[in-house]
């Protein structure tokens, strides 16, 4: 089978996986419709202003969505991190990414502002800076002695991670008792429903974080023979790093703004999609944005499902999932370049 | 008839604090020639400055004085993929664990063929299994590197290396982590495709005399300067090689008529009639 029509089965696959599991989550949620009642909005036969409709097209179909995006972004992310590291353990929250995302975050909240689509720019735009500096410092930190080791680097990203959080808990002690709540609600990791604009600009910035990594797939597979062999064998590798770094960057801060920083979707994913479909980068980043959707979509449903009519945070039940693959990796892999 | 390579009063030197040395490292003044279809030997102590000339000719990093030139054109004015095409390596090893199959790291040489491209086309795929029949490894195409033992490895590299179809073939210590029975096939398989595919080949090692069998011409190198450039039997003398290297060598000749290196032990008589050269009794 020739590598185009691998890449096009699988993302088949993986796409009809999504779709099936979203029209699954339409029909379940707390608000206790039939599925006669959710079949009539989605057929257009519900009356306007009925609850079923409020309840399917307003707020499940949006959140389904956004976890969508912010499952397939997260993913992408942890495919594009461990390739510039060379390591299966690199991921958004180990290395402190999300932190420094979720810091930049509530500085732009507490800077003041509204719910509008500006708004959602500032907030990923804040976000982006906060995970960049994070990044950048993990790296400097790690690369001290040249090279990237492993233990370096994931100890960087703990202690980078403490610190953005702290710093996040000292401005939201300057925050007043009525907006504490949602800042709490949103650091734990929860895809809420999202305005169709503000949806539109989530899927708009992790289609660029996307892009910034998918065309960069082959030279990654290079990548992991080494900087100097990458640059013998054609590839720019600073050049390919700063772009992965900063498309990975973004797909993080994107999700952060929008969902909260939600952990180990890009240590989980990119790990069972390897064992499948081997270390291909060609094929990992495009089916990691298919799977990675299908993951958080499963998880939010069931973190809404659950307890219902009480909610889970879906970042809760992602690291349920992702902390034992963690310590599997580390236990296996620590020494393999991925 | 312009040289392939040609390396024109070359000065480099490393950062001071990336590298742990007490004083920078450099090379100075280095010029030396490589002629299209020979087999050049780079031999010379450690840290003479071998590794480091070949990061120079494949511009990984560049010289602070002086010009390399391929082809006749300034390697500061080829792209990456562009030198990739004509030059390739043959590192010492490959990254511990490496997750890729035997084919799929040897289609990695078709990149700077075609760097814009997503996947590698049946054409690629096609020259990719001729280098892999070349050396030798075509009925391992789907096999993991990391079940593959030392020689098999090396001449998997060697594929990927051959799949860039380039005119010029760096080799870094090819045969430091064989056995005797690769090594031979090892000089079996660079004479070849020096002979039919007419590549070029540059051979840097610490085996003298591998490169006394091997190669056309040798180049040594000493604290980062040519020390003496010429046939295998100019450069290999008693003399020279306990000045360079600081401990005393016999030079004789192998069946094959080139000069043949053998260490003389201390302690141990010298062989008689055979004179030995020793810098201390100088």
């Amino acid at each position: 089978m020739t590598h185009g029509r691998r890449l096009a089965v699988v993302l088949a696959a993986l796409g009809a996986g999504l779709l099936a599991l979203g029209a699954a989550a339409l029909f379940l949620g707390s608000a206790r419709l039939t599925p006669g009642a959710v079949l009539a909005v989605l057929t257009g036969h519900a009356p306007a202003d009925s609850t079923e409709r409020v309840v399917v097209l307003s707020l499940r179909l949006p959140r389904i969505a956004a976890a969508a995006v912010a499952g397939g972004a997260l993913a992408v992310a942890g495919v594009g991190f461990q390739a510039l590291t060379r390591n299966p353990l690199a991921e958004p929250s180990v290395l402190g990414v999300s932190s420094g995302a979720a810091f930049g975050v509530v500085v732009a909240q507490l800077l003041g502002g509204g719910s509008g689509v500006g708004d959602s720019v500032r907030l990923a735009l804040f976000g982006f800076g906060g995970a960049v500096v994070a990044g950048g410092a993990v790296y400097l930190i790690a690369s001290a002695h040249g090279g990237l080791p492993i233990q370096t680097l994931l100890l960087a990203g703990v202690i980078v991670g403490i610190f953005f959080a702290s710093a996040t808990t000292v401005l939201t002690s300057l925050v007043d008792i009525d907006r504490l709540g949602g800042i709490v609600h949103w650091l734990l990791g929860n895809v809420s429903p999202v305005p169709p604009a503000s949806l539109a600009l989530f899927a708009a910035l992790a289609g660029v974080g996307f892009w910034l990594i998918v065309g960069q797939a082959r030279r990654l597979n290079v990548l992991a023979l080494g900087e100097e062999a990458a640059l013998q064998l054609g590839v720019s590798a600073e050049r390919l790093k700063a772009r992965i770094f900063v498309g990975a960057a973004l797909l993080t801060a994107t999700v952060v703004a929008f969902a909260g920083p939600i952990g180990f979707v890009g240590l989980v994913v990119p790990h069972v999609l390897r064992l499948v479909l081997g270390p291909d980068n060609r094929l990992l980043v495009p089916a990691a944005l298919l799977a990675g959707g299908a993951f958080l979509l499963a998880a939010d449903t069931l973190a809404r499902n659950v307890v219902a009519p009480a909610e889970l945070s879906v970042g809760v039940i992602t690291s349920f999932c992702g902390a034992p693959v963690f310590v599997y990796l580390l236990r296996t892999r620590t020494r393999s370049p991925l | 008839m312009t040289p392939l390579a040609e390396v024109r009063g070359v000065h480099f030197s490393y950062p001071a604090p990336e590298r742990r040395r007490p004083a920078p490292f450099a090379l100075s003044d280095v010029t030396f020639d490589v002629a299209s279809g020979e087999i050049l030997g780079v031999i010379g102590p450690n840290s003479a400055g071998k590794t480091t000339l070949i990061r120079l000719l494949t511009k990984v990093v560049e010289p602070a004085r002086g010009e390399i030139r391929l082809g006749g054109r300034p390697l500061a004015r080829l792209t990456r993929w562009e030198l990739a095409r004509e030059v390739a390596v043959v590192p010492q090893e490959l990254p511990h664990a490496l997750p890729f199959s035997v084919e799929q790291l040897v289609l990695m040489g078709r990149y700077p063929h075609a760097p814009r491209r997503f996947f590698e086309t049946a054409g690629d795929v096609e020259v990719a299994r001729d280098a892999m029949a070349a050396t030798g490894v075509l009925h391992l195409a789907g096999a993991p590197l990391d079940g593959l033992g030392g020689g098999e490895r090396q001449r998997v590299v060697l594929a990927r290396a051959l799949a860039q179809e380039p005119r010029l073939l760096i080799l870094d210590e090819p045969t430091a982590h064989l056995d005797l029975r690769y090594q031979v096939e090892c000089v079996a398989l660079l004479r070849h495709l020096n002979r039919e595919r007419a590549t070029t080949i540059v051979l840097v090692s610490h085996d003298l005399n591998l490169a006394a069998e091997l190669c056309d011409r040798v180049l040594l190198l000493a604290d980062g300067s040519v020390a003496r450039l010429g046939s295998p039997a100019d450069v290999l003398d008693e003399a020279t090689l306990a000045r360079v290297y600081g401990c005393a060598v016999a030079v004789d000749r192998a069946p094959s008529g080139r000069p043949r290196v053998q260490l003389v032990w201390p302690g141990a008589a010298p062989r008689p009639g055979k004179e030995v050269a020793d810098p201390r009794s100088r």
